[in-house]
């Protein structure tokens, strides 16, 4: 029923990508039927939850709206990229502030989220995050740890430390 | 106090109190919490995080099909014919199933099994499941079910409940398992003189309330996975809520005996209730898997999603409440009509629920309810957090705030006089141990500023208050046996981890990370030592699931009693090697140490070492089940009791633009009185998450069917249902209420649907007190509050009615 495949060439997190996939996939099919990029999620498909967020050349994009065609020779970014190495400040603050509760829109969130960040490289107030974030649904949190996450890594980052702004009473492990 | 309760009172001091001359003593060495009531990084989070975690949809095996349902179009029909012939003479077609393939019924609730897995003989709404494919492909599945011809005998379909409930046509029954027409469920009970109560009352406030439904809109659509390996083992990784129920229904409509069967719940993308059945697709895919020989997965689609439902119930209410002239209650009596959809779910406990669980935290003389629940051709509705008690708590904290006005009384002070309190029994004869409800009033009295700000506030900026209770579990099973209603297994090995086996659902709420917190209490290492495994059916004890805010009291308390025997254990080949009495012996910060001389210690390894090397294996299983003395008795005097409950206040802060009728609101204050915080910010953000769920329905979100449409959703998209996004959400202030209960495991209660419940009235109430209209119906949507406005200016226009307050004038009213 696929029809015949295409050939996408592209950059996916920094590495060179060939991969073969029916013209009409989307980029969001590709990512996870075809590379295993299990960390964008699908939530509706058409564009309303943000759980599919990737960067397309540093930008937020719906993965679930792109076809996969439109990000030849473009450079993909998903949050298995900000998982890598060093725990990045986004995550360890959202760890902090279980700012995930489920998780599942979490992934979506962090890439726009970074999107913000970076493009700032200054502390954001929480209604400048909102905004930023207002594409991204969540029906677990209420939304206020995920702010609370989003301001606090935005002022880590802007320290330029990259290190954790102090952990939760207790100590973070326990 | 329950095994394993520890007294709130106890001292540091007591740390290696010189026991050696008491015999035996019940409790190890007491400390400060090291871990309990502290700020926790979940045990899974990062993982989720970095897009590790490998939820039901991101599962993938060789040879995997892949399976889509075909869907009645229509509300109400007969199914004269299934011809599946030419979808399955299709390339790439593996199998088709029909309700021919499911002709047991099931249903959550053993009483009412009234739905097939597909539609037998007729579809009972638009969305019902009618035929299922496994291709290839989606593409492929898609495209053969389109291949099927269904020959439909369309008939009158009902989307009003009383119209339903009037049909006596019995080829109009809709649900086709009923013996009672179009009544789903009826319950009526009376404690005390409702009618002479409410005759001798100086106050009687009447009011008629409609809830409109809603639906959990959980980010994860419904998913599951079936594997038939060669033994004959069925596997079913499911998107559930409810495992282990799941496990029985699968048993049960596939014939199969429950040891062929395994149920495994992968991490889960948010459930709400809205994942606390079985549904179509988990039988679908085991019973194609079972045909093909090969694995099948089934995604629902948003729109299936949404037609699956089991969301909140619409119900109509008509209150009349009793006050005297003090403002204390009299009487209630409510009367409620449920529109339950086409299929029972939990409807028989939401009907009792509807009235069950409204008697507390006002204390009743009398009360008295008649519940309805009527099928119509609509998604069947079911739990939603809060489940069946969210409805009726809108009525009655609107009816207080009215009582409030009409006797001229503080609404927060109302409601502070009619507070049940502690250790009492409830007028539907429930008992009823911790209650922080005054608590919550008055840290939310505070920071609000309610008493300065409110008397100060003009026209248009209002401050409303409403309060609530929750249960923590209920006190009987679904399905009725003596076996234990949690249990869990935690073994120690000797790198000095730990592993705990719950087969409790962690759907997001955080359940692995509470079972880890006490584990880390009672054995002293930290949550990176420990590995929780949960929700399989093949290697944990079974948990009845992840409903009715049961986890953190019952489960719990199950692993608590472990944990605490391995404690002993462990202590006790600490204390030999020391020769000291165990009770010297502390566990904390991944050492023992030795609590009359701290330079004293090991690790934890260590530890873990000399108890094995004295006990072999260090396993240990602890058990929970209620206590029975809690509930009435009549009959359905279990239904609604709980161990334990716990208590809210919420207190909202909106402006009206009386122009335009829209409605922000611009923070919630919410005190929760959870017993015991084990976990301080995974409570909060259950309460910031309740308390913007609640928020949504009060202001935006409406599941409903179009009737002038046959029944189809009125929008079925994440964009046409209109959850409140990072923008529309108010500032929550969530605050933390102690009152611990002796049932709980360090006295914990719930904290996962309790603070729903107030948000709305609270916010009803609010809306009053910026401009003085009552809006006794949700969502409070823009053209509802302009309608209101207009008729509350009418009526000041005709010297009904003073001006509300003053400020600025209301524009555009009376014309």
């Amino acid at each position: 029923m696929s029809g015949a495949a295409a050939l996408l060439t592209l950059r996916v997190n920094g590495d060179p990508v060939e991969v073969a996939a029916p013209p009409h996939w989307t980029l969001l099919e590709v990512l996870r039927y075809r590379l295993d990029l299990i960390g964008s999620k699908q939530g509706c498909d058409k564009g309303d939850c943000g759980a599919c967020t990737v960067q397309i050349d540093g930008v937020p994009a719906l993965a679930c709206l792109t076809l996969a065609i439109n990000a030849q020779g473009r450079s993909v970014t998903t949050v298995e990229a900000l998982g890598q190495g060093p725990v990045h400040p986004l995550l360890d603050a959202f760890d902090r502030h279980n700012a995930a509760q489920c998780g599942f829109c979490t992934p979506g969130i962090l890439m726009a989220a970074e999107a913000l960040l970076r493009e700032r490289r200054a502390p954001v107030s929480r209604s400048e995050a909102a905004t930023a974030l207002a594409g991204n649904l969540c029906r677990c949190t209420g939304y206020t740890k995920i702010l609370d996450a989003v301001v606090d890594a935005s002022e880590v980052l802007s320290r330029g430390t990259g290190a954790t702004a102090g952990e939760p009473e207790g100590g973070a492990h326990g | 106090m329950a095994d394993g309760a520890r007294d709130p009172s106890d001292s540091p001091e007591e740390v290696g109190g010189e026991p050696c001359d008491l015999p035996e003593a019940p409790e190890e060495a007491r400390r400060e919490p090291w871990v309990l009531g502290k700020i926790h990084r979940k045990v899974d989070a990062m993982e989720r995080m970095r897009g590790i975690t490998r939820y039901t949809d991101d599962l993938k095996l060789p040879g995997m099909l892949h399976a889509r349902i075909l869907r009645s179009p229509h509300a109400h029909a007969k199914i004269l014919g299934i011809d599946a012939s030419a979808a399955l003479a299709m390339p790439g077609v593996f199998g088709v199933v029909t309700g021919q393939d499911f002709k047991i019924p099931y249903g959550i609730i053993p009483w009412t099994p009234d739905e097939n897995a597909l539609a037998v003989d007729k579809v009972c709404h638009v969305g019902d499941g009618v035929a299922c494919v496994a291709a290839v492909d989606e593409d492929t599945a898609i495209a053969a079910c389109r291949a099927i011809k269904v020959e439909y005998e369309p008939l009158r379909a009902f989307f009003d409940p009383e119209e339903a409930l009037k049909s006596r046509d019995k080829a109009l029954t809709i649900n086709p398992y009923s013996r009672k027409g179009n009544l789903s469920k009826h319950v009526r009970l009376e404690f005390g003189d409702v009618d002479g109560l409410l005759d001798g009352s100086d106050v009687v406030i009447e009011g008629e309330y409609f809830f409109e439904g809603t639906t959990h809109g959980a980010i994860e659509p419904h998913c599951a996975v079936a594997l038939v390996e060669p033994n004959g083992i069925l596997t079913v990784w499911s998107a559930t809520q409810v495992s282990h129920y799941l496990h029985r229904e699968l048993a049960k409509v596939l014939q199969l005996p429950p040891h062929r069967i395994r149920v495994i719940q992968p991490p889960l993308g948010g459930a709400f209730g809205g994942k606390s059945e079985p549904f179509d697709l988990e039988f679908c895919v085991a019973k194609l898997a079972l045909q093909t020989g090969r694995p099948v997965k089934l995604l629902y689609t948003r729109e299936e999603v949404f037609y699956s439902h089991r969301g909140r119930h619409p119900m109509k209410m008509r209150y009349r409440t009793g006050f005297r002239r003090d403002g204390t209650i009299t009487a209630v009596d409510a009367k409620t009509i449920l529109d339950g959809g086409a299929y029972s779910s939990f409807g028989l406990v939401t009907t009792y629920y509807s009235g069950q669980l409204l008697c507390a935290p006002y204390n009743f003389q009398a009360y008295r309810f008649d519940s309805t629940r009527a099928y119509t051709n609509k998604p069947a509705c079911g739990p939603k957090r809060g489940h069946g008690s969210v409805q009726p708590r809108f009525a009655i904290e609107i009816q207080l705030d009215k009582a409030a006005v009409a006797l001229g009384i503080d609404p927060i002070e109302l409601r502070r006089q009619n507070d049940i309190g502690p250790g009492t029994r409830t007028v539907n004869e429930f008992k009823v141990g911790s209650n922080g409800f005054q608590e919550c009033l008055t840290r939310v009295e505070d920071a609000s500023g309610w008493k300065t700000r409110r008397p100060a506030l003009p026209y248009g900026q209002g401050l409303g208050i409403a309060g609530s209770t929750y249960i923590s579990g209920t006190n009987y099973p679904i399905y009725p046996n003596e076996m234990p209603q949690a249990a869990v297994q935690i073994c120690l090995d000797r790198s000095g981890r730990a592993r705990i086996f719950s087969g409790a659902n962690d759907i997001g709420q955080g359940s692995n990370t509470m079972l880890a917190v006490i584990v880390a209490e009672e054995l002293g290492i930290p949550l990176d030592d420990i590995r929780v495994l949960s929700a399989d059916t093949d290697l944990c004890p079974v948990d009845l699931g992840a409903y009715s805010s049961r986890i953190t009291l019952m489960v719990g308390n199950a692993c608590l009693e472990a944990a605490q025997r391995l404690r002993r254990k462990v202590c006790e080949s600490v204390a030999r090697r020391w020769q000291v009495p165990r009770r010297r012996v502390v566990l904390a910060g991944r050492m023992a140490i030795d609590g009359q001389d701290p330079d004293r210690h090991v690790s934890s390894a260590q530890a873990f070492q000399w108890a094995e090397a004295d006990h072999g294996l260090l396993g240990e299983v602890g058990s929970y089940n209620t206590p029975k003395d809690r509930h009435g008795d009549y009959r359905g005097g279990t239904i609604g009791a709980s161990p334990a409950y716990s208590f809210t206040a919420h207190l909202a802060e909106v402006e009206v633009d009386a122009e335009t009728g829209v409605v922000v609101v611009k923070k919630i204050w919410v005190a929760h009185d959870c017993g015991k915080a084990l976990s301080r910010r995974i409570v909060e953000g259950q309460i910031e998450g309740s308390t913007y769920m609640g928020f949504g329905e009060a202001l935006m979100e409406e599941h409903v069917v179009d009737p002038a449409h046959g029944g189809v959703h009125a929008g079925p998209s994440l964009l046409d249902y209109r959850m409140p996004t990072f923008t529309d959400t108010p500032e929550i202030a969530a605050m933390i209420v102690e009152a611990g209960d002796e049932n709980g495991p360090y006295g914990a209660k719930e904290a996962g649907e309790g603070p729903l419940h107030s948000s709305i009235p609270a916010i009803a109430n609010a809306i009053y007190d910026a401009v003085g209209i009552r809006l006794d119906r949700i969502p409070f949507s823009p053209p509802r509050v302009l309608a209101a406005l207009r008729e509350r200016a009418a009526r000041e226009a005709r010297g009904e009615l003073p001006p509300h307050k003053p400020g600025p004038a209301p524009q555009g009213g009376a014309a």
